[in-house]
């Protein structure tokens, strides 16, 4: 499988990165050459086998649910490029 | 006592407890060493404030007999790991300016045991490179001078672009290169597929990537969830034995942390390994494959023989297929770990006129092109119509893979021996910019162990007819990270200790 510039401008649309009209014809190529380099796993027999889930069994653990911080507003916020009283301020999204 | 900065961290840590040096006089003997080898670029910010507090207050502990297991001791920290109020940004631009309001387990551990903070290392951004120059803050050099070259042409690159001067490998590029350039006594690092271990073998340190949840994940950017791992790398095994003891161990805060006491590393060294079997995989030996390393392979092999192990045979079918699926594995889990990287909470945000673009802007200008690259590849392989032939299939594989390993663990392998990288160092600029590809190749012989969860540890093993360190890899049964240990020691013993460069960087 390949993919097409048409392709490359969608996968960046839904990876929510802006690319340029040069940089395009660009990242096809790169992306067709990973494509390619992984493409003969298509030949591998996986009849029957089950996709891995995780790597060391392990039974995933509980906590009990129970407040165990909260309050830290100002922590929450510290690294925040934009904040305003308690919130992260973003442009405007609902008219 | 001469130059502290060249005492290992063992001897360190017993010149200490003996009243023969104090913290504050390593810390500062290191702090003027970091000065002096700025050009290097391994570290991205140095902390000496703080390290000089910290060896003030370890100093004033082992006064008064409540040393901790690396008290006073000084390490350097990947920019990797969350450190308090400490600049973390896994050297990518997006997260510009983040400080976190908190700290990582593993470091929070290292400190709890009295290790002293020099600085944060850099590293490729986000960790996705093999070569340490796709970091926002430029390449790290390596200590190794390139063959034939004098002090006088290293210094001259170093001022200039640093092309034609050795790669220290990658991602931990700069934990490698500061523990080779003695810039500190051992360093924090980590590894997706091979991170640890490639770094160790190009740089005549020695790594080990532990076992998949025998340390804490809580506090490290993440990368590829499934994979990724903390790890030492170290001037020798010993020391990165004492290094995993008070990183490793169980943690509530990360979920897939395995719950189960530490063991003592430091004691599997000097342990016997008579009678060991060790596996020897042919489908390691590739075509074409660099008769140097072939012959180190089986210098390895000799070594371990000698010590009493029983050498076998083995053969893990589906190795060849590790790569591929893991740059299929690897970028899906990345593509949805970087999400959360949005211009809105923290680090860079360039401003747009809706949110939409406020991500795509930020995201454009903060990711460079190795990561753009790989989140691209994990959106694809995870979008609509393609999820189940490239992902599912990769996690089929994967199961192959780990599967070959049990079959050998169960018909009684202890540890298997391979190489660690396909050559040695290679120079600044000189792979992969042309084709991806080509410096993905490099992780060839390490990542199998990051797909099946295993323990992994590279000891520097001799040198290329060139004067450059090569390492060999050993591969464990999942939280045997003893048995490497022991191996390891074995190892390092047979080779001659490797002498480290000598300053020539200033």
């Amino acid at each position: 499988m390949s993919v097409d510039q048409a392709t490359v401008r969608r996968i960046a649309y839904l990876a929510r990165i802006a690319v340029t009209d040069e940089e395009v014809p660009h990242l096809e190529g790169e992306i067709n050459a990973i494509l390619s380099f992984v493409e003969a796993l298509g030949a591998v027999d996986v009849a029957g086998v089950e996709p891995m889930t995780s790597v060391i069994p392990m039974k995933l653990p509980l906590r009990a649910d129970v407040v165990t911080d909260g309050e830290i507003e100002s922590l929450v916020l510290a690294n925040a490029p934009l904040a305003e009283d308690d919130f992260f301020l973003v442009p405007k999204v609902i008219e | 006592m001469t130059d502290p900065t060249a005492l290992t961290l063992a001897e360190a840590r017993d010149a200490l407890v003996a009243r023969k040096l104090s913290s504050l006089e390593l810390t500062q003997a290191y702090l003027g060493a970091m000065e002096r080898a700025r050009g290097l670029n391994a570290y991205i910010v140095e902390t000496p404030d703080q390290a000089l507090d910290m060896a003030r207050a370890s100093d004033a502990r082992i006064g008064k007999g409540e040393a901790g297991a690396l008290e006073g001791l000084p390490i350097g920290v990947k920019d990797l790991y969350a450190t308090k109020g400490v600049h973390t940004q896994a050297c990518s631009h997006v997260l510009d300016g983040f400080k976190p309001t908190y700290e990582s387990t593993v470091t929070a551990q290292l400190w709890r045991d009295g290790a002293v903070m020099l600085g944060k290392l850099n590293m490729d951004e986000f960790a996705m490179g093999s070569s340490n120059e796709t970091s926002y803050y430029g390449p790290v050099a390596s200590p190794w001078l390139p063959p034939n070259w004098s002090a006088a042409q290293g210094r001259a690159a170093l001022a200039a672009d640093k092309r034609g001067l050795l790669v220290p490998g990658g991602s931990s590029g700069g934990s490698a290169s500061a523990v080779s350039a003695r810039l500190c006594l051992a360093a924090t690092a980590s590894d997706t597929g091979g991170s640890i271990r490639q770094p160790a073998a190009f740089t005549g340190t020695c790594g080990i990537k532990p076992t998949y949840g025998r340390c804490s994940r809580y506090g490290m950017v993440a990368f590829a969830s499934s994979l990724d791992q903390a790890g030492p790398i170290a001037r020798n095994v010993r020391d990165a034995a004492i290094m995993l003891r008070s990183m490793a161990g169980h943690d509530p805060k990360d979920s897939t942390c395995y719950d189960a006491p530490v063991p003592d590393y430091e004691a599997a060294i000097g342990r016997s390994i008579k009678g060991f079997k060790i596996g020897v995989p042919r489908e390691y030996r590739l075509d074409g494959m660099n008769p140097e390393i072939e012959k180190l392979w089986g210098q390895g092999v000799e070594w371990l023989r000698a010590a009493g192990a029983d050498i076998v045979d083995i053969s893990l079918p589906n190795t060849r297929h590790a790569l591929p699926a893991y740059y299929i594995v690897a970028p899906a889990e990345a593509s949805s770990n970087l999400a959360r990287y949005d211009g809105v909470r923290y680090g860079l945000r360039e401003p747009g006129n809706d949110i939409a673009e406020l991500y795509e802007k930020t995201r454009a200008a903060g990711f460079g092109a190795e990561v753009r690259r790989r989140v691209m590849i994990g959106t694809y392989v995870l979008s609509a119509g393609y999820y189940d032939a490239y992902y599912v299939r990769a996690q089929k594989i994967r199961t192959l893979i780990k599967r070959d390993f049990e079959t050998v663990f169960a018909d009684g392998v202890d540890a298997i021996l391979t190489p660690a990288t396909p050559s040695a160092a290679f120079g600044i600029g000189e792979k992969g910019s042309a084709d991806p590809v080509e410096m993905y190749l490099n992780d060839v012989f390490t990542v199998t162990v990051n797909m099946a969860g295993l323990p992994g540890l590279v000891a520097p093993a001799g040198l290329s007819a060139e004067g450059l360190p090569l390492g060999l890899q050993l591969i464990g049964r999942p939280f045997d990270e003893g048995t490497l240990f022991s191996l390891g020691a074995v190892m390092e013993q047979s080779a001659g200790r490797m002498s480290l460069p000598q300053p020539w960087w200033g």
